[in-house]
This record gives structure tokens, C-alpha cells and sequence, in this order.
């Protein structure tokens, strides 16, 4: 099975909405893409269109917050994190306001249109700016149970999410879920695969083809990228021969600096990082682009066996 | 206003400058001219027409404030210490090593609302906040104090894009029109002028008046208050270091310190002034 993130929050929010009259959503012009728009009829009193105007979307959900209301300010991640990346951190962060960004139709998802609408930069952007917590959940079940916690905390996050329809990672009801710690998507012994948001897919059918080679693969779904889970990166680094983490992300303070920072610190070990370039993506789809870069399930098996 | 309650405001903007200036000449640091430029824009506020007070911090019906024009926080520290939000001696700590006091608004700092300083920010949160309060059903309201060379920041325009689109009648601004920023007069920098056609181009009520006015402030907000279906902005003509004559209309004194014997100059205009009321 599979479904677009986008609509699993859309539909959480529209039911979290019913009972908590505090919620509000924030649109960019973006209901569209962000799967609001029956949220935005069923809600109009709980809904907010801003235009094309990101800095103004943050500016604004920070006041909304400032006065008691659970803002979700939702826009491109391309947009979200760069264009009003200032008000996030003034307005939002800084301030301490309770605002949820979520970034929608992040990383490469949006294929052809290249690099103005590609967010790849974003661990980066928004984990460096203090008192912010950013998650890139993997598929439809734990995002929910992600949207669970943030809908009812009072910290502000950015959340990244993809466009399109990604395969579940789990099962109904078995995500086995807690708030800022990984999920053991697959245990293993001999190297451990983290990787976060769509990517924890891939990387889960790569251990899976490793495994019928007689190699013993452990997956960790990174969802919280900040506050990043150590003890999960140190086990990894102690029970495991290597580490290959797995981002829809430059290597630029991406997963893979933020897991390599850990070890060198707290448990020394080999990390390898598949990424996406320092340059403008190669045109294509989603799927096309992670098989350029070898971020696919192809890609990390590869790279997987180079490291054993 | 009556006679009396408008000396008394007078005052206490001599009181406040006063206040500013000892800030500013005992730190070494601060943005002395926006400082005395926008003193009587946050007494009108703060005496006479916001309903806030250190005792209903929490109170939910209590109007909010934001000083978009962040480096006039010495105006603003000098205002919430006489309104008791803080003891007043806590701002001989200003702008000195480990204190909470910097040299921009921090909602660390009781009575402080949202953090500014980086211009062209308030504006938005504004509109947020007066948003919320419609949401709610609330009667408070909403103040904004921009200064004229922020309005070059685009985001100022988004926020006020949304405000006329909205009809936020219970948001007021204020734009400092001291026609100063730090590089020069804002009409070399980069244009302002007309204020008002451009305010009102984007669905505002303008009110353009004597911006160190008392009288006319207190008038503007109350109209601002009366006024049904659209945001109001006050365009306050002001003087930069309105004051303190060696001060004001000076591009230098955007934040240059007084020296020992300027201070004194300063604290002495500042008694004539008081002993004239
Ligand atoms: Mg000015």
C-alpha cells in the first residue's frame, strides 16, 4: 500500500480541527498542493490564506501562536525553509512561538521543476537555527503518529514531507512509535542503514535483498533528525560493523554530518553517506533521481556491499 | 484629552527621555535619535490608551504591542520599568555582559510580547495576533511601531497587503516618519514618500499627524479605534531626537553615544522642558 503524506496530515488536521478549536492552518496559496483543500471548506474559520507570501505565512502564524492558537503553517519546503527562513528564526524560534511548518512537496518530489522548487538543503536550514526540532517522517503510519504528538506539544518543528504517494514502511498500528527516538525498522548485526523521510523505504527493501546474500542488515528510520537520536547512532556505531546513512539531502549538514558528528564524538566507527549532489539535480522523477544518485534501493544495496 | 491628563503625558515623555539618554550615555551603546523619535507614540500608548499592566500579563484580553522598530528598546525598557514590569534599577545591567537587557525587544523581558529587531518583522506577527483575537471573539487590540526606513523591507508590504485583505480593524500601526535612518534622509535611500498613498493603496486608513504630538497621537488612536472595516495607520511625522536640540534631525545621532558633557547638556534641556509644563 502506499499514500501521499500530505493526506494523512490533511486528514488529521481536519479531524484534530473538529475538537480543538485553536487549530489553525496557514496556506501560501498552496491548498492545493498541500491537500487542504477540503480542510480549508470544512474549516474556513480555522483556516488562513496568505497568498504567495511565505515571510508573511510564518510572520503571521507566529502572531496567531504568540495569542493561543495552534498554528500549521503549511507551504512548499523549498519556499518554507529558504524564502522565510528569517521569520522562523526571529518569529517563530527565537520568540518561542508554537508554530508547525510543514513543508510540503519537499526534496526532489517536485521532479522536473528543478532546483527553484527543490528543497534540499533543509536538515541544514532549519536544525541550525536553536530551539528548533525538524522531522522528516517515512511513510503514511508514522506520520500520523507523529502529527499525534506535535498537534498536542507546545515546541515549534518543521516538518518535512514528499509529494507524492511513498510505500508504507510499516504496517497499521505497528510502527512501534515513540516521540524523538528512531524506529528499529529492521534489526541486523553486521551494518546499520539510517536513513529519514522517503529514502527509509529504499533502504529498507536494500537490507532486505542484503539479507537473502546472507548479510545481516539493521534499518533505522532517523525521522527526528533534531533532537537526533544518539543513543540510537552509538548502539548502531557499538553493535554494528558500519554505518550507511541514506538522505534525500545534500551532504551539507545533512543526516549523514549530524549521525558522523555523533560517532566521531561518542563512538568512533566508518560512515558512508549517499546524498544527493552539491549541484542542481539531474531532471526527472522522484524515482529516477534517487536511481541517478544511487539512492534507490539499487544504490544502497551497492554502496551497502562496498562497505561490508 | 483634558488640559491636565496632557501635561501629565508630557511629563512623563520628559521623564522617559531622560531615562533613554542616562540609558544610552551610562551603557556606551544604543539608537538614541529613533529613541527620543518615537517616545510619545509609546506614552500615548502605555498611559493613556493600551490596556496592559505588569498585573495582567496573562490576561487574555490584554492589548498586545510590538516595537517592529526593535532598536528603540531603550525607549521601550524605560517605559516598562516606570509601569513597574520590572525594577528599575535592572537597567543599569543594559547591554552589559550576561544581562537579559540587550540592545533589541526579548519576550524574556516581562511586558515584552514577541522578539524584534530584524526589521520588516512585526508588522506580520501583528496581523497574526490581530487574526487570533477574531478567531476568539476578543476585544483587544493590536499595536504595531514601525520605523519609516523599515517600510523599504518588502515583508512590511506582505503584512500590510494582509491586514487591508483582511479588514483587521482592531490593528493599528504607526510608522516613526522621522525621515532619518542610518545612512542618511530615507528619501536618498530609498523613497518613502507618499506614505500615505501607499498605505492606503493597500485598504488602510491613514492618519498623518505631528508625530511628537501628544494631543494628536491620542486623537489618532482614538480614531484608529472608532474606525470600522479597515486597519489603521498612523503616519507620525516625528523629529529624530526629538528632545535634546543638539540631537535632533542629525543623521549621526542614529545611535551615537553622548559624551559626559553632552549628557549634561541633554539632561538640561530636558529640566527646561519639564519646568516649562
Ligand atoms: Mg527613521
Amino acid at each position: 500500500m502506499s499514500k501521499a503524506i500530505k493526506k494523512v496530515i490533511a486528514e488529521f488536521l481536519q479531524e484534530e480541527a473538529d475538537v480543538n478549536k485553536d487549530i489553525v492552518v496557514l496556506c501560501s496559496d498552496s491548498r492545493g498542493s498541500g491537500g487542504l483543500g477540503p480542510y480549508a471548506e470544512a474549516h474556513k474559520e480555522q483556516f488562513v490564506e496568505v497568498g504567495i507570501a511565505e515571510q508573511n505565512l510564518v510572520g503571521i502564524s507566529a502572531g496567531l501562536a504568540a495569542c493561543g492558537k495552534r498554528p500549521f503553517a503549511v507551504s512548499p519546503a523549498s519556499f518554507l525553509s529558504t524564502r522565510s527562513m528569517e521569520q522562523v528564526k526571529v518569529d517563530v524560534a527565537y520568540s518561542h512561538t508554537n508554530v508547525k511548518l510543514i513543508g510540503i512537496s519537499g526534496g526532489v518530489s517536485y521532479g522536473a521543476l528543478g532546483m527553484t522548487h527543490h528543497s534540499a538543503t533543509d536538515i541544514a536550514d532549519m536544525a541550525s537555527i536553536p530551539g528548533l526540532r525538524v522531522y522528516f517522517p517515512s511513510d503514511q503510519y508514522l506520520a500520523k503518529e507523529l502529527m499525534k504528538v506535535l498537534a498536542r506539544d507546545e515546541e515549534p518543528a518543521y516538518i518535512r514531507i514528499g509529494r507524492n504517494a511513498v510505500a508504507d514502511v510499516y504496517e497499521d498500528g505497528k510502527v512501534g512509535f515513540t516521540m524523538d527516538k528512531a524506529v528499529t525498522v529492521k534489526e541486523g548485526t553486521d551494518l546499520t542503514i539510517i536513513a529519514c523521510g522517503e529514502v527509509v523505504y529504499e533502504a529498507k527493501k536494500a537490507a532486505e535483498a542484503l539479507e537473502k546474500e546472507g548479510r545481516s542488515v539493521r534499518v533505522l528510520d532517523m525521522y527526528c533528525l533534531k533532537p537526533l537520536d544518539e543513543e540510537a547512532v552509538c548502539r548502531a556505531a557499538r553493535e554494528t560493523k558500519a554505518i550507511l546513512t541514506v538522505e534525500e539531502h545534500t551532504k551539507y549538514g545533512g543526516l549523514g554530518s549530524l549521525v558522523a558528528q555523533v560517532t566521531a564524538a561518542q563512538a568512533p566507527t566508518k560512515v558512508r553517506s549517499l546524498t544527493l549532489p552539491d549541484a542542481p539535480v539531474v531532471t526527472g522523477k522522484t524515482a529516477e533521481i534517487f536511481h541517478h544518485y544511487g539512492l534507490d534501493a539499487e544504490g544502497i544495496a551497492k554502496a551497502a556491499r562496498e562497505l561490508l | 484629552m483634558e488640559q491636565q491628563e496632557l501635561r501629565s503625558l508630557q511629563k512623563k515623555a520628559v521623564a522617559i527621555r531622560r531615562e533613554i539618554v542616562t540609558m544610552i550615555h551610562q551603557a556606551g551603546t544604543g539608537h538614541i535619535g529613533g529613541d527620543l523619535s518615537v517616545t510619545d507614540i509609546l506614552v500615548d500608548l502605555y498611559y493613556k490608551q493600551m490596556n496592559v499592566s505588569p498585573e495582567q500579563q496573562k490576561n487574555p484580553e490584554r492589548d498586545r504591542f510590538i516595537l517592529s522598530k526593535g532598536h528603540s528598546v531603550e525607549a521601550l525598557y524605560a517605559v516598562l520599568a516606570d509601569k513597574g514590569y520590572f525594577p528599575k534599577e535592572e537597567l543599569e545591567t543594559y547591554a552589559q555582559y550576561g544581562s537579559k537587557f540587550i540592545g533589541h525587544p526579548n519576550n524574556k523581558i516581562p511586558g515584552i510580547e514577541v522578539n524584534s529587531g530584524s526589521l520588516g518583522h512585526g508588522l506580520s506577527v501583528g496581523v497574526g495576533m490581530a487574526l487570533a483575537a477574531r478567531m476568539d471573539g476578543r476585544g483587544y487590540r493590536t499595536y504595531v511601531v514601525m520605523g519609516d526606513g523599515e517600510c523599504a523591507e518588502g515583508s512590511v508590504w506582505e503584512a500590510a497587503m494582509a491586514g487591508g485583505h483582511y479588514k483587521l480593524d482592531n490593528l493599528t500601526a504607526f510608522v516613526d516618519r522621522n525621515r532619518l535612518q542610518i545612512s542618511g534622509t530615507t528619501e536618498e535611500v530609498m523613497t518613502q514618500d507618499s506614505a500615505e498613498e501607499r498605505w492606503a493603496a493597500f485598504g488602510w486608513n491613514v492618519l498623518s499627524i505631528p508625530g511628537n504630538d501628544l494631543a494628536a497621537i491620542d486623537d489618532a488612536v482614538d480614531l484608529a479605534k472608532r474606525t470600522k472595516g479597515k486597519p489603521t495607520v498612523i503616519i507620525a511625522n516625528t523629529t529624530k531626537g526629538c528632545g535634546v536640540s543638539f540631537i535632533e534631525n542629525q543623521v549621526a545621532w542614529h545611535h551615537k553615544v553622548p559624551t559626559d558633557e553632552q549628557y549634561q547638556k541633554a539632561l538640561e534641556e530636558l529640566a527646561a522642558k519639564e519646568a516649562s509644563l
